[in-house]
């Protein structure tokens, strides 16, 4: 193995795993299922950034389709919880939220 | 020192990747709601994959292989909008994003007019969605 890919292997890798332990910190603490959505996708995304830096350091192409696969149908767990997430919160409407002052929120005039 | 200047290039390349995961863990930890946290997510997704798999393509150094690594970004670029888009919309809609933190919000003045409650039996009911039609949807 040459030098540059040796230096490649630690420094990618550490990078990598600093970033895997980060998401699976937000999978766990959340606080909702969305953050935790955003999370697993990061996580995924770290996943298949480890398999081609392993392919590069190791000079093999083993692993390449699930890169690929990874890519092409990751998303698909995302749309599926994020069209069935519910607010469970009815107590707080949406209109209470709306009306920021100083924001685009506030009303025109003929609007109201 | 050993190594060719095209493996440099690689190990960079990939060490740069490497660092938009980081980048993305470190902003899911930090920043404080959805849509922020969103922001960051997309950084590895994107940029990061497209500069290790030039990494990994100038490593191998073969050119049967590009195209595949191509396919797998151009599938990604597809993607990752996509997910982005629903679970926006989604927190949107759900209220875990925090409004508080925007600075502008084009989607306020149509919130406020959609009803959160069931409609009224007085209010005529269009076609069976209400009076935005499908927009009330959440």
């Amino acid at each position: 193995m040459t030098t540059p890919l040796l230096v490649a292997a630690w420094a990618g890798g550490a990078l990598l795993l600093i970033g895997a332990v980060a998401s699976v910190y937000r999978i766990t603490k959340g606080p909702s299922l969305l953050d935790r959505v955003v999370a697993t996708d990061v996580l995924l995304v770290v996943l298949s950034s480890a398999l081609v830096l392993d392919m590069a350091v190791r000079d093999h192409t083993d692993t390449v389709i699930l890169v690929l696969l990874a890519a092409a149908v990751g998303f698909l767990g995302s749309v599926t919880v994020a069209r069935f997430v519910e607010d469970r919160r009815p107590d707080h409407p949406q209109e209470e939220n709306a009306l920021v002052p100083g924001t685009s929120d506030v009303p025109t005039r003929e609007e109201a | 020192m050993d190594g060719t200047w095209t493996d440099w290039l690689a190990a960079a390349l990939l060490i740069t990747g490497a660092f938009f995961s980081l980048v993305a863990g470190v902003g899911l930890v930090v920043l404080p709601d959805l849509l922020s946290r969103m922001h960051a997510s997309a950084k590895p997704q994107v940029l990061g994959l497209l500069l290790m798999l030039t990494g990994l393509a100038l490593e191998w150094g073969s050119w049967p292989w590009v195209p595949v690594l191509v396919a797998a970004w151009i599938m990604q670029l597809i993607t990752a909008p996509v997910a982005s888009h629903l679970i926006s919309r989604t927190g949107y809609r759900t209220k875990h994003a925090r409004r508080d933190l925007l600075h502008r919000d084009d989607l306020a003045a149509q919130a406020r007019r959609v009803p959160r409650e069931p409609l009224p039996a007085t209010m005529p009911d269009v076609e069976g969605h209400g009076p935005l039609g499908d927009q009330e949807e959440r």
